[in-house]
């Protein structure tokens, strides 16, 4: 497979036409935080809306809105599907998880078990240029969780 | 300096084609880089051009044989590169119709216009004395600037207004995609102490009429400032003859290296502008209250100059003339509607700016129906194919145009019809690698 199919895995052209979670949802319980998230090269941006369970340690549901590239657009609708339900530590875990991917230059062999289909993303990490478009939603998303659950 | 003539001979002049254009790429060692299956187009000058050997040669050349600092110290190599220096100075001047001593030196174009703005500033804070009055703003004056600028062109005018309590106004993009002339007539008005614009679009590729602008202001006793930073690298350009009073423009643009480029100021106004940079080489008598300043250009150059990368662009300017400045501005013209004229027949592409036919630089800027253009970047970058995308500092000509950010196709003297053609091929196969058909697919974005 060439570089930029890696880059431009078909799962991720698919969730960048079929997007989950696009629209902010009202806010489910009263742990439920926004954040936005501005990539200035580009201009792409994102909102994304965390809401917790009534104890605030398990997500319950995360949607957002934005305008970007396929790589960001896609990045926000895997998370969008895979971030309910998760605890918060299996959340923050996998966020890390995803970042240390992306970060590693193609070096780092995803774990497509605890990853899904954010494993598809690894090919992102060759391209250092794209790497922020793949993290903006991530980057909203732990910053909302954090705050949701205060 | 002594081989100067042999080092910056270009390996082509006159009138430029695909074959005299080939022989020039042997001049530009890195046009011949090659990153992936495919040969480098490098499409991206509007951002930043190449430099042939001779640029870098004399660079190198000041280094080894005359560098020391200028105008400070009396000896022997202080002379020479005082003379290099000058010398400079003299050629880019030259180059774009200004006297010696209207040529100010500045770091880019950014910093010339910072340079006007800041003066102006001071101006109105009193410094300068009487004959500076001229460039007081305060609550009431105007600055006028338009829709179609770059961020180094609105800026400095949004931060003078707020420093001054002046008012800043636009002049509106028509549906044509060209500056609404007629709402220059009613915005530019007695009020209008300055009028900042550019000569031609970074984004649309669209020319402006300067000297109808130009007596607009007159009419007004504004002031006028061209961003004259895509203009001066691809055709003639006079500033005298345009009339207007300051101009911008920068060296890496125009096959220099960067780090260099100049303020072109009318004489008699830069003789009564107050300095914006103050401190070692730009005065005269200096005492523990207050300082003299020097007459300009050297007012205006604070501190240790850019010497070496003044030589090197005016090594650029010799290179540009010998090959001549119609004969780039034809060859450009020819690329840029190519290039227009291509882009439009490609489905679900939409050209920004003026229609093909209306005169425009050489390059083009577009949006891809349904593809953001980061992706569109990538896979023509995929084909060794080198374009600018993101909103090329201009977010309020983009907002206009309902968009967030295009791609950017933008040719120069070293670019050929094959490249143009590579290009349009590449772009051609974008929307279908998206999994985008016809047109009215894609509704995403």
């Amino acid at each position: 497979m060439s570089d930029l199919d890696q880059l431009y895995q078909q799962v991720i052209l698919d969730h960048s036409r079929r997007r989950t979670g696009e629209g902010l949802e009202s806010a489910g319980s009263r742990h439920t935080a926004e954040n936005h998230q501005y990539n200035p090269t580009c201009g792409d941006e994102i909102n994304v809306r965390v809401s917790l369970d009534e104890a605030g340690d398990r997500v319950e549901s995360l949607t957002w809105e934005g305008d970007g590239c396929s790589i960001s657009m896609a990045s926000a609708s895997v998370l969008s599907e895979m971030a309910p339900g998760m605890s918060m530590g299996e959340f923050a875990t996998t966020v890390d998880q995803f970042r240390e991917m992306l970060r590693s230059r193609g070096q780092i062999e995803p774990d497509e078990e605890s990853l899904g289909d954010a494993a598809a993303f690894a090919g992102v990490s060759k391209f250092v240029a794209r790497v922020k478009c793949a993290m903006l939603a991530w980057v909203a998303a732990e910053e909302a969780a954090k705050e949701a659950a205060l | 300096m002594s081989n100067s003539t042999r080092q910056n001979s270009p390996s082509a002049t006159g009138p430029l084609d695909d074959t005299k254009v080939r022989s020039l790429l042997q001049d530009f060692p890195i046009l011949a880089r090659q990153d992936g299956e495919d040969p480098l187009v490098y499409l991206d000058t509007g951002a930043t051009s190449q430099n042939p050997s001779a640029v870098l040669d004399a660079e190198r050349d000041y280094y080894e044989h005359s560098n020391s600092a200028v105008h400070r110290g009396a000896h022997s190599l202080a002379v020479t590169a005082t003379d290099a220096f000058e010398d400079a100075r003299r050629t880019v001047a030259d180059f774009v119709g200004a006297a010696e001593n209207e040529l100010v030196w500045t770091s880019n174009a950014t910093e010339a216009i910072n340079l006007v703005a800041y003066s102006f500033s001071n101006a109105s804070a009193g410094l300068g004395g009487p004959e500076a009055e001229r460039f007081a703003l305060g609550p009431g004056d105007e600055i006028v600037t338009t829709e179609a600028e770059h961020h180094a062109n609105l800026i400095p005018w949004q931060q003078l207004a707020a420093r001054t309590g002046a008012t800043l106004r636009y002049i509106p993009l028509g549906e044509d995609g060209l500056l609404d002339e007629d709402a220059a007539q009613d915005i530019v008005g007695p009020a209008t102490k300055v009028f900042a614009f550019t000569h031609v679009s970074n984004v649309l590729g669209s020319v402006t009429d300067v000297p109808r602008f130009v007596r607009l202001a007159k009419k007004y006793d504004a002031l006028t400032v061209l961003d004259a930073c895509q203009s001066v690298p691809h055709m003639p350009v006079d500033f005298g003859d345009l009339g207007v009073d300051f101009a911008a423009f920068s060296g890496h643009k125009m096959l220099g290296p960067t780090g260099i480029g100049a303020l072109y100021g009318r004489y008699d106004l830069l003789k009564s502008m107050p300095p914006f940079l103050t401190g070692g080489s730009m005065i005269t008598k200096v005492t523990m209250d207050e300082a003299q300043f020097m007459e300009p250009p050297m007012r205006f150059e604070a501190g240790t100059q850019r010497v070496s990368q003044a030589v090197a662009l005016a090594s650029a300017v010799r290179y540009l003339d010998e090959i001549g400045m119609e004969n780039v501005h034809a060859w450009e013209a020819e690329l840029g509607r190519r290039l227009a004229e291509g882009v439009s027949q490609i489905d679900g592409v939409r050209l920004l700016g003026p229609a093909p036919g209306t005169e425009r630089a050489g390059l083009v800027s577009i949006d891809v129906h349904g593809v953001h253009p980061h992706d569109v970047g990538q896979l023509l970058d995929s084909k060794g194919i080198a374009v600018r995308v993101g909103h090329h500092c201009a977010q309020p000509l983009h907002r206009r145009l309902g968009i967030n950010a295009s791609t950017r196709a933008s040719a120069y003297l070293y670019n050929t019809t094959a490249d143009v053609d590579r290009f349009l091929d590449a772009l051609g196969d974008v929307r279908p690698f998206f999994g985008l058909g016809g047109a009215s697919d894609g509704e995403r974005q």
